[in-house]
Order: structure tokens, then C-alpha cells, then sequence
């Protein structure tokens, strides 16, 4: 890719297509679609964090008039079960399986245990309240220290931990260690040592719109479904494999998504709604409520990280080590892997090493929440770096620049780093008038880097031209961040075309090749390159046009600045997109590109983050007051939505911060689940998300794209956290940062 | 020949090394290679982890490259949110 090349389009910033539709209500989210002979779909959900169900007596709810259809566990295939006892107890198409609706034992409160549907919603739900459930109750896990105690209660009575050579019944699912080199050899050519330990609680992604999926079967086994996902290849390859159906006969359409964050990337009620369809011979509609969003799909869990640190006089690092416990829930699969690769990431380490544990409790299985597991990594790593600066009386931003990583370090998780912005990203903080803003009473500024690898995966598009000369480019991946406006900026810089020529449609499972999700931060780098690809297909078909035009051979034409023109001196009038447009049907036919790939060349992402804080000696409460994100994005395709996906990390960065957590009873109940009781930070909590794009090109990207949607909520935590120590003299390593636990601080009671 | 390293969890199956020095032109290859020195360990890598190419990262390897002097790590795949 050349620095050089000049843009028409790349970098600018209309208006997103979908934006009028969103803000006026047109837009059709999960819950919006019906259908004539639409049904009421409804869970009833285990009232106990651990118990054996004893018997399950569906007659009094089938019995109830409006009541079509009532299923349990039996009504699903139990397919996954042998490969589980062939791989010490986990398979995760059985763990999906068991979560979607529990069979044998209920592993969390919350858990589905029947389903019903009915003609109307409040019938659904009286149906429910007839369905007989006997339970033995049993003992169960609700944090990390019980689950792996010796005398531990275990969440599955078959499971052996992964990654330990002859690892009994435990109830760590797996773990892992990364590394090179020899901590203790680092430790010992140190001047300085730090070590401290670090919790988090569980939190939730936030999105607003609840899970919801409309769906149809026919007689002969036809599945349609309408769904709000990350993913509708994703929600049809997982309904089809739990129901065991072709993936030809499912049908998924895609609603517009109300937002996901990593928590929309797998299915819970898609695969209830089919078999309530085909018991019922009737569509069937269900939406989660918010308590059962809360409840019952997956948040990101709680965590317990040791993290130790060395470093010379002169402020080079010489070792890095951490353990990382993190909780995944009943079945376990927490983001723990990528804690550990993400932990010591952003820096040069001779010696390094994680050792990671996924630790399963009675709670609901965890999901994916943007740059998963590397949140609070980041906040022990970037805390104690903080503690290094004061303690070797260094400034805390030149610290990170003699360690930072560039091009050729040998990177924490393996292999030596290809290009990268960490260095540039932190000159930049370091340069902004906001680092050197004075401060007033009560107030404390932090900084922290972030970083997250990015994802590649596999990607479809699809180019139309039309007769008129307007594109319509076909995507696979619903839009969440501003995709559809980036894929048209792509699309009109590669014809040379006006942006509002080109229309983005978000084709269903049976009109686009497949396409992995929507996260990873990998549509506009990933998908982007293959709107790229479909987009110079077309190019390529259309210079042959204009040769059959012109009857010279097609080596001879050029695509330049949207028309097709004769290479060398010519009086030939160039050919524009919309004449060959226009004419396709007489030189060949209809115009259309395709390009399917596996997304090669991923650019890894680094972000910094300065936030001032003011804290009320009083009450304890935090208030952001200033807060700047820098991020390398490679090119930015759209600045204003890079800038928002900044600006929306940065916040729920802040909110994880300060205020959100789960609150579960000693029985494994959540006491809090709805927005009320579970605050997020709204508009008015927050000051505006200064933010400064960095670009540095990925040099594997056409456009030199890297992916920006996860790395902003690394770094928030701990620049929310050193800014508070800075403010009052305390290190709080327990989040979130809630006023009680800040006003104990500033009175000693638990610094620490 | 590439130099090849393992994850650290595969170590005790690798003759207690992580690095190894390993022929092949691509991921297909030096799975092969290394399956043979230690049976079962290729297996065991092939369609599960990610490799890391001379720093560039490939989430579901097979024919990708490798040049003789080529620095190759076995990975965690990892997705996101």
C-alpha cells in the first residue's frame, strides 16, 4: 500500500444510510417482525443457582386454552454428548446445548428449563406458571476462591481440567501459560519489583435491545428465522447443528441490531422458537425481557489477576508475570486465553510469562464482551505501571514509551510484532494539550495502552451494477458500528463514483456466501477487503465492455476516476460506469462481481488514554471530568464512527470502571437485573470523548485499515484508576470504584 | 529450516521443548514434519490453533508459506466481541 495514495472518498464523513431509518423508529430491530399466525414464545427459568430436576409435569400448562406448543429438553437432540465424554466432559456444542435449555441439572438461576408458546403474551406466561418442576436443590459455586478450593462443589461432576497432564474432576475447565524467557531471571536483574493482586466482577455488555427472533418452519422442514445478531450466518450454523437440520433448509434474516458488544454472538431462544414452530405448526415470536437478558445470557465474569513486575533503575523492564483466574460461568470458556495474551502485550519483555485458569461457577455461562478478557488484564498491568512511575520517580507516559512495543519486539504471546502504532499512539497522548492541563483540587489525571489483536475470518461480498449506473454492494455482516457507510465509501473510492450511488444491503443466509460475525473488529478490514475484491472484479468487466465497445482488446483499457478510457493517444471519448451501465445487456450482459475470502494481513490495534477525575471527599463518588482516547486506526474509512467506536469504548470502559456490576444473593441470585439497579453510564454521566485518530497503515490492507471496535475499552479501567489514585492518594485494585468502596478508601478502612 | 514454537501446554508432548527446527514449505508440511518426530502432536495442532508467520497471525493455517528461515509460533485462536 502506498503511503501516498490520495483519497476521494476514504476519509470522509457522510451520513451513515441507515442513520434516518434508526433515529425515526423505521428501522426493523428483533422484536419489530410479525407474521399473521404468529405465537408467543416464553422460558420458564430455573429458580435455583444449582440444582437436579427431578421431574418436569407439562400438563397443566398444555391444557391451558391458547397454549400450541410446550417443549423441554426432550424435544431437543442430545448429539453432543459423546464427543463431551471424549474430551474430559467439554464439548462446546454440548455446553450450548445444555445452556439453551438444561437437561438432567439446572447450573445457574435463570437457566431455561421449559418453553411454551401461546396466541398472546400473557397467556405464554400463565402457561408457565403451570408447568411442575420437582428440584433437589444442591450445594453450589458462586466466585473463583470457593470453585477451586480443594473441597470445592463441583458445577459438573465429569469434567477434568484441560491443559494439566492428568488433571482430575475439577471445576477449572482448562488451563493455559504463555510466556518466554525466565521470569525469575528478570526478577532478579530488577531494581524494582512490584506485585499486587486485582478483582473484577461480573459485567454486562449493556446493549440495549433484547435478545428476539421471529421464527417459521413448513412440513417438509423449512426453517425460517428472523433474528437480531452478530451474526445471522452464525445464529444458522448454530441452530441447524443443536436441531441437526442442512443448513440449506435455514433461512436466517437479519434485523437490524440494537446493539451486541460480543454479547450477541451466539444463540440462546433461536433454537426454542423452531421446535416450538414445528410442535405448534405456527410461527413463533420470542423476546427476552430485560431481567432475563440479565439473568440468563451471557455477561463477562468475574476475575482475580496476581500480576508481578520488575524493572531497572532506568525504567526498562526486565519481567512480567501474572495468574490470571477468570469465572466462565457453568460451562466455563472465559475470555482467560486472551487475558493472558493481551496482559503483557503492549510492551518489551525479556521475560515474561501468564498462566491462566478458566474457572467454572454457578452462574451464567459468560459471552464475549469487545476485546474480551483484556479489559481487566489491562487494569492490572497498566495500575501497577503506574505504581512503577511513581516509585522510580519517572513520568508514567515516558515509562510506557522506552518499553512500548514496535516493530520486531518479541510480543508476550509469541511471535515478534510486524508494524505497529503503540509508540506513535503514546507520542501522541503524550503530546496532546490535554496531558499538561493543569488540575484543580480533588482532581487526578491517569493514563493507560490498550490493545487487542484484531480478527481477520472469512468474508463475502457482492457487486451489483445497475442499469442506471448505481451500485448495490451485498454484505453479509449486520451493521452495527457504521458498516454500511464504510462499505459505500470503499465501494464509490474504488469505481470513482459518488458515494450516494452505492447502497449497502445486509443480505440474508440464502443471498450471501458465508460470512463469519460481526466482532473481532473485522468488518471493515475484513469484509471491507472483500467489497475491495468484488468491487475490482467489476472494474475488471467492465474495461472488457468498453473493449467490445470499442473492439480493441481489454489490455488496452484502463479504469480511471469512474470511466472506462483507451490507454495511450486516442480520440475515443472515455466510457463512464453508468454508459457501460446502460449498455451491459448488449456487450454481455449483466454486471456483477463476488469476492469470498479468509481476511489476511490483520493490522494489530494500540490505543492511550489520559482521564481526569474529580472525587467528592465526602461521598466518595467519582466524576470523569476530562477524558481524551487515542487510537491508532490505521486508515480511518470513516473518521466520525473510528471516533465513535472510541468514544463508545471509552465510556463503557468508565462505566465498568465506577458503577457496574452484578450483585448475586448468597443463593446465586442477581439482585440486580435491569438498568435501574445495574447502572451504565449515560449521556449526561460522561464529559465529551475528546478522541485522536492515529494512523499508522496496516501495510497488509489495501486502504492500510486495522480494526478499532475493541481496542477502546481496554484502556479506560486503569486511566480511570490511576487517575483516581492520583486524586487521592489510593490505589483501589477491586472494581468497580463505587462511592461507598471509595469513601472506605479515603478513609483507610480497605486501600488495597 | 523454520524455527518452530510450540505453545507451552504441548511442551511435555514435544520432548519437553518448545522450539523446535522444523522443514517444510508450508503449515501443512511442518504439521506433517512434526507429527512424525512426536506422533500425535500434529494432530493435535492442525485445525485448533492459530499460527504466527514471521508476526503475521493466521487463525485456520493450512497451505500458508514458510521459508526456510521463517519464524513460526503456534497460537490460542482468538475471536473478540
Amino acid at each position: 500500500m502506498s503511503e501516498e495514495k490520495k483519497f476521494r472518498w476514504v476519509g470522509t464523513r457522510p451520513i451513515r444510510p441507515d442513520g434516518i431509518d434508526k433515529v425515526t423508529g423505521r428501522a426493523n430491530y428483533g422484536a419489530d417482525f410479525a407474521l399473521p399466525d404468529m405465537l408467543w414464545g416464553k422460558v420458564l427459568r430455573s429458580p435455583h443457582a444449582h440444582a437436579r430436576i427431578q421431574s418436569i409435569d407439562l400438563e397443566r400448562a398444555k391444557a391451558l386454552a391458547g397454549v400450541h406448543a410446550v417443549m423441554t429438553a426432550e424435544d431437543l437432540p442430545d448429539l453432543f454428548a459423546e464427543a463431551a465424554k471424549s474430551n474430559g466432559g467439554h464439548d462446546g456444542f454440548n455446553d450450548l446445548a445444555h445452556n439453551v435449555m438444561a437437561r438432567g441439572r439446572v447450573l445457574y438461576h435463570g437457566h431455561a428449563i421449559a418453553a411454551v408458546a401461546a396466541t398472546s403474551s400473557a397467556i405464554a406466561s400463565q402457561a408457565l406458571e403451570l408447568i411442575d418442576v420437582e428440584y433437589e436443590p444442591l450445594p453450589h459455586v458462586l466466585d473463583i476462591a470457593s470453585a477451586i478450593a480443594s473441597d470445592a462443589t463441583l458445577v459438573h461432576e465429569d469434567r477434568v481440567t484441560q491443559g494439566v497432564e492428568g488433571a482430575g474432576l475439577s471445576n477449572v475447565a482448562n488451563r493455559v501459560q504463555l510466556g518466554h524467557g525466565d521470569p525469575a531471571e528478570g526478577f532478579d536483574l530488577a531494581d524494582e519489583v512490584i506485585e499486587r493482586e486485582f478483582t473484577t466482577r461480573p459485567v454486562h455488555q449493556g446493549y440495549i435491545e433484547p435478545h428476539a427472533c421471529l421464527a417459521q418452519t413448513t412440513p417438509d422442514g423449512r426453517v425460517t428465522l428472523w433474528s437480531s445478531s452478530q451474526g445471522h450466518f452464525m445464529v444458522r450454523d448454530y441452530t441447524a447443528k443443536l436441531l441437526d437440520i442442512d443448513l440449506s433448509l435455514v433461512k436466517v434474516i437479519p434485523a437490524e441490531i440494537g446493539g451486541g458488544f460480543g454479547g450477541k454472538t451466539t444463540v440462546y431462544l433461536e433454537p426454542l422458537a423452531v421446535v416450538l414452530s414445528r410442535k405448534s405448526g405456527r410461527s413463533v415470536k420470542m423476546v427476552m425481557s430485560r431481567e432475563e437478558v440479565f439473568r440468563a445470557s451471557g455477561p463477562t465474569l468475574g476475575t482475580r489477576i496476581k500480576l508481578k513486575l520488575g524493572a531497572t533503575s532506568e525504567g526498562v523492564f526486565t519481567a512480567g508475570e501474572a495468574t490470571l483466574h477468570y469465572e466462565g460461568g457453568a460451562f466455563g470458556g472465559s475470555s482467560v486465553m486472551a487475558g493472558c495474551m493481551t496482559i503483557f502485550a503492549p510492551y518489551a519483555f525479556p521475560h515474561v510469562r501468564s498462566t491462566g485458569y478458566d474457572v467454572m461457577v454457578n452462574k451464567p455461562k459468560g459471552a464475549a464482551y469487545r476485546a474480551p478478557g483484556a479489559p481487566m488484564a489491562a487494569f492490572a498491568l497498566e495500575t501497577v505501571i503506574d505504581e512503577m512511575a511513581e516509585r522510580l520517580e519517572v513520568d508514567p507516559v515516558d515509562l510506557r514509551l522506552r518499553n512500548a512495543a514496535k516493530e520486531g519486539t518479541l510480543a508476550s504471546f509469541g511471535p515478534r510484532y510486524r508494524r505497529v502504532g503503540c509508540v506513535e499512539t503514546l507520542e501522541a497522548l503524550r503530546d496532546h494539550p490535554h496531558y499538561s492541563a493543569p488540575l484543580g483540587p480533588h482532581q487526578g489525571r491517569g493514563v493507560a495502552v490498550g490493545f487487542w489483536f484484531n480478527a481477520g475470518l472469512q468474508s463475502s461480498a457482492g457487486v451489483n451494477l445497475n442499469p442506471d449506473g448505481t451500485v448495490t454492494v451485498l454484505s453479509g455482516n449486520p451493521d452495527i458500528g457504521g458498516s454500511r457507510a464504510s462499505l459505500a465509501l470503499m465501494t464509490a473510492e474504488e469505481f470513482g463514483i459518488e458515494y450516494e450511488r452505492v447502497e449497502v444491503v445486509i443480505a440474508d443466509t440464502q443471498s450471501i456466501g458465508y460470512t463469519d460475525v460481526t466482532g473481532g473488529s473485522r468488518v471493515t478490514f475484513a469484509t471491507g477487503m472483500a467489497v475491495i475484491e468484488a468491487a475490482a472484479d467489476v472494474r475488471r468487466q467492465l474495461c472488457e465492455r468498453a473493449a467490445v465497445v470499442w473492439e480493441v482488446d481489454a489490455e488496452r483499457v484502463v479504469w480511471e476516476d469512474g470511466e472506462a478510457r483507451l490507454k495511450g493517444e486516442s480520440d475515443q471519448a472515455p466510457l463512464t460506469l453508468a454508459e457501460l451501465a446502460q449498455n451491459a445487456g448488449r456487450t454481455g450482459g449483466p454486471i456483477s462481481g463476488r469476492a469470498a475470502l479468509t481476511a489476511r494481513g490483520v493490522g494489530m490495534g494500540f490505543g492511550a488514554h489520559i482521564c481526569d477525575v474529580e472525587v467528592d471527599p465526602e461521598t466518595g463518588r467519582v466524576e470523569v471530568i476530562r477524558y481524551t482516547a487515542v487510537q491508532d486506526a490505521g486508515r480511518a474509512i470513516h473518521p466520525s464512527y473510528v471516533e465513535g467506536q472510541m468514544q463508545g469504548g471509552a465510556v463503557q470502559g468508565i462505566g465498568w470502571a465506577l458503577n457496574e456490576e452484578y450483585v448475586f444473593d448468597s443463593d446465586g441470585k442477581l439482585e440486580n437485573p435491569g438498568f435501574l439497579d445495574y447502572r451504565i453510564p449515560v449521556a449526561s454521566d460522561v464529559p465529551m470523548i475528546d478522541t485522536v485518530i492515529v494512523e499508522v497503515p496496516n501495510p497488509k490492507h489495501p486502504y492500510g485499515v486495522r480494526g478499532v471496535g475493541e481496542v477502546p475499552i481496554v484502556a479506560p479501567i486503569p486511566a480511570v484508576v490511576n487517575a483516581v489514585y492520583a486524586a487521592t492518594g489510593v490505589r483501589f485494585r477491586d472494581l468497580p470504584l463505587s462511592p461507598p468502596k471509595v469513601l472506605a478508601g479515603l478513609d483507610g478502612e480497605s486501600a488495597a | 529450516m523454520a524455527r518452530v514454537v510450540l505453545p507451552q501446554a504441548l511442551a511435555p508432548r514435544a520432548g519437553g521443548l518448545l522450539e523446535h527446527e522444523v522443514e517444510g514449505r508450508n503449515v501443512r508440511a511442518l504439521l506433517a514434519a512434526l507429527d512424525a518426530r512426536f506422533p500425535g502432536l500434529g494432530a493435535e495442532l492442525e485445525g485448533r490453533v492459530a499460527v504466527a508467520i514471521d508476526g503475521e497471525i493466521y487463525n485456520d493455517p493450512l497451505l500458508e508459506a514458510v521459508e526456510p528461515d521463517s519464524e513460526v509460533h503456534f497460537l490460542p485462536r482468538v475471536g473478540g466481541g
